[in-house]
């Protein structure tokens, strides 16, 4: 392999535990570096991607404008768009929210919550707009591949970027897909 | 103080500079400065712009979800939450006291998470900073570039943290959000060959952990008035503490000092933590400023975390780490030691008494036991509270009679060190900044002060915030799928 496969990651609406399982690779990633060399990340200091990625993974799903914005500029950016994680493959755990008014959430953490003082809704324009639901990324781009569980383990990565840089069509074996 | 910079006056004819997103912290911030014709800095904020929800949304859940649910908040350090949350739980079981071995396997999850919460923190995310400089080429900032070009120290920081993460696994079934604590104890008792799986490393985990207290001693103090100076504020400190004043991470009463070392409050019972603490909110961040009643918003503000702990406590009830923690109180001389960047040396010194007690832990008879759960009479509320990484950490939650959550309250690690944060940063911008032409190198010293306090974001907002404008979401052929709604009014 003479050119290294450039991979960038971005967190979305999700916890960073798919970011946490991703170093699970442990030693790995020293062969990793190998092979791939990392490019926007919240991992590193590049804040955008640089103008073509081979791979971008993208963990979280949509619930507010920014995110929105950059999975957009994310997906311009790469060749391949992954969906990592439950939170990006179908909302996740945030999306527990989608059933309940946006304003009983804003109510309950700064109107009426248990030492609340001061109460008020931030509202400061630096603040960025929040979507009445959570979405998953693939509602609003074209997803390529879909690594799931929450979050996909070590091996999974591994597994994954390991077939893309030998130029296999990647293949998780059944023990590696699992959804919690 | 630097709370002059926290409103500029007519900020419509300022100019605006933005770092976005803050990287090598968990979660999503922003730093926004407001700066004159002169480069003077006259507003510097760090805004939390993620939202989430979870004290609403897991209202109606049954409370036996909840460390499984709340772990969700941080994927970092979801073992606090799943911890807080169970200790929450118990109490709505009627349970007090665990069984040795039930509290022992929580201790022992706690400590590997401590540990490998620590050693990402500090290899993975901070030391590019301290190993190549604060203005250092932005390309080389990140744990791949310190893997190349010191090695060594890089892989030990890979093997802290995958010790730390085997420790969770062994208990929890796997590294990140796995199952462990349940209501009144635990649901599994850790197997001869998994203790003994970990026990083959604990020695020299420990050794490398000496290794790192050590390499952030000596980045420290290898220019100390730079780093005594770097981000320098003046603040209280709370935390935990054991009964007999030794450093606690899962349960103890709470301690805050004021900034000279004098007590404020001790061995408080945490369940009556709302009467010492509010939170105040702010619009332009999504997260809260909590601070001591008793000293109002203005002045009671106060930092938890490593360097909070190190700095309350008497003790560490390890030999290497309390000679170690000793070197540092002599530092302080008498005093807490109140520099940001001091919050690295005091994560270490954590770390080591982490790997110490991972291996008295694994050779306490108890911690095979196979007694595992505790029953009692039902309750209808349930306070929680334990030192996560970050901090203090609170879980609250009542219950009605079919045991569905009715009430919820979160107060996180990094909410609590909000006000210092932005103290931080102002205190950065004024003295690095002001009137400077900004360049990367200077807005990463903005940075570097927020990541001494290993601030995780996505704890933190867990709540959601006001949309002040309309916004439509179209899916890739441009359909609407999602409108959002106008703000909602106070």
């Amino acid at each position: 392999m003479t050119e290294k496969l450039t991979v960038a990651t971005t967190s979305l609406a999700g916890c960073f535990g798919c970011h946490m399982s991703f170093l699970d690779m442990d030693e790995r990633l020293l062969e990793l570096m190998t092979i791939a060399r990392f490019d926007r990340s919240p991992l590193t200091d590049i804040k955008h991607c640089s103008e073509r990625v081979d791979i971008g993974l993208v963990e979280g799903g949509l619930c507010n404008a920014e995110n929105v914005h950059t999975l957009r500029e994310f997906r311009r950016h790469c060749n391949i768009l992954v969906a990592v994680g439950a939170c990006a493959i179908n909302g996740g755990l945030p999306a527990l929210r989608n059933h309940i008014p946006l304003e009983e959430c804003l109510r309950e953490a700064y109107l009426d919550g248990i030492g609340v003082e001061q109460p008020g809704i931030p509202n400061d324009p630096e603040l960025p707009l929040l979507l009445d639901q959570v979405h998953p990324i693939h509602e609003v781009v074209v997803v390529d591949y879909f690594l799931p569980g929450c979050p996909p383990s070590a091996d999974v990565f591994w597994k994954f970027l390991t077939d893309l840089a030998a130029g296999r069509e990647p293949s998780l074996p059944s023990p590696m897909l699992h959804y919690d | 103080m630097y709370t002059h910079l926290e409103t500029a006056e007519s900020p419509e004819t300022l100019r605006r500079v933005v770092i976005d997103p803050v990287t090598r912290v968990e979660g999503h911030g922003k730093v926004t400065l407001l700066l004159d014709e002169e480069n003077h800095v006259r507003q510097a904020r760090l805004h939390i712009v993620e939202f989430r929800g979870f004290e609403r949304f897991i209202q109606g859940r049954p409370y036996w979800e909840l460390p499984v649910l709340v772990q969700r908040l941080c994927g970092i350090c979801p073992v606090s939450h799943h911890l807080a949350a169970a200790k929450a739980i118990d109490q709505l079981v009627g349970v007090d006291q665990l069984t040795p071995t039930a509290d022992k396997l929580r201790r022992l999850l706690h400590f590997g998470q401590m540990l490998q919460s620590h050693a990402l923190h500090f290899f993975h995310l901070s030391s590019p900073d301290l190993l190549f400089g604060f203005a250092s080429e932005a390309a080389r900032r990140n744990i791949v570039a310190v893997l190349e070009a010191y090695p060594e120290t890089g892989l030990k920081g890979v093997r802290l943290r995958k010790f730390g993460q085997e420790v969770i696994r062994m208990i929890c079934g796997k590294r990140v959000h796995g199952t462990g604590a349940i209501a009144g104890g635990m649901n599994k008792a850790l197997s001869r060959e998994e203790r003994d799986y970990l026990l083959q490393d604990v020695d020299q985990i420990i050794a490398w952990s000496g290794d790192a207290v050590s390499l952030a001693r000596d980045l420290y103090l290898s220019d100390r008035e730079q780093h005594d100076r770097f981000a320098y504020i003046r603040s209280s400190f709370m935390g935990l503490i054991r009964p007999d004043g030794a450093l606690e991470f899962y349960h103890g009463g709470l301690r805050a000092k004021d900034e000279r070392g004098q007590i404020i409050f001790d061995h408080l019972d945490y369940r009556q933590y709302t009467d010492y603490l509010h939170e105040q909110v702010k619009p332009w961040s999504y997260m809260k400023f909590p601070y001591i009643v008793s000293l109002g918003p203005e002045r009671g503000w106060y930092r938890v975390g490593p360097l909070a702990r190190i700095n309350n406590c008497e003790f560490i009830p390890t030999p290497l780490a309390e000679t170690a923690r000793q070197a540092f109180a002599g530092y302080g001389a008498g005093n807490p030691v109140h520099g940001s960047l001091a919050f690295h040396w005091a994560r270490m010194i954590e770390v080591l008494h982490a790997a110490e007690a991972i291996r008295e832990l694994l050779l306490d008879a108890d911690i095979m036991g196979t007694d595992l759960v505790t029953r009692g009479e039902k309750r209808y509320e349930g306070i929680g509270v334990i030192e996560a990484p970050r901090g203090t950490l609170f879980h609250h939650y009542c219950v009605n009679d079919e045991d569905i959550v009715t009430r919820a309250n979160l107060i996180v690690s990094t909410t609590s060190n909000n006000t210092a944060m932005n103290e931080s940063i102002r205190q950065v911008a004024a003295t690095y900044l002001d009137g400077q032409t900004v360049t990367e190198g200077l807005l990463n010293h903005l940075e570097v002060a927020i990541r001494a306090y290993d601030p995780c974001l996505s704890c933190a907002t867990h709540a959601l915030g006001q949309m002040p404008l309309e916004l439509e979401l179209l899916d890739a052929e441009e359909r609407v799928i999602s409108r959002i709604q106008r703000g909602v009014t106070a």
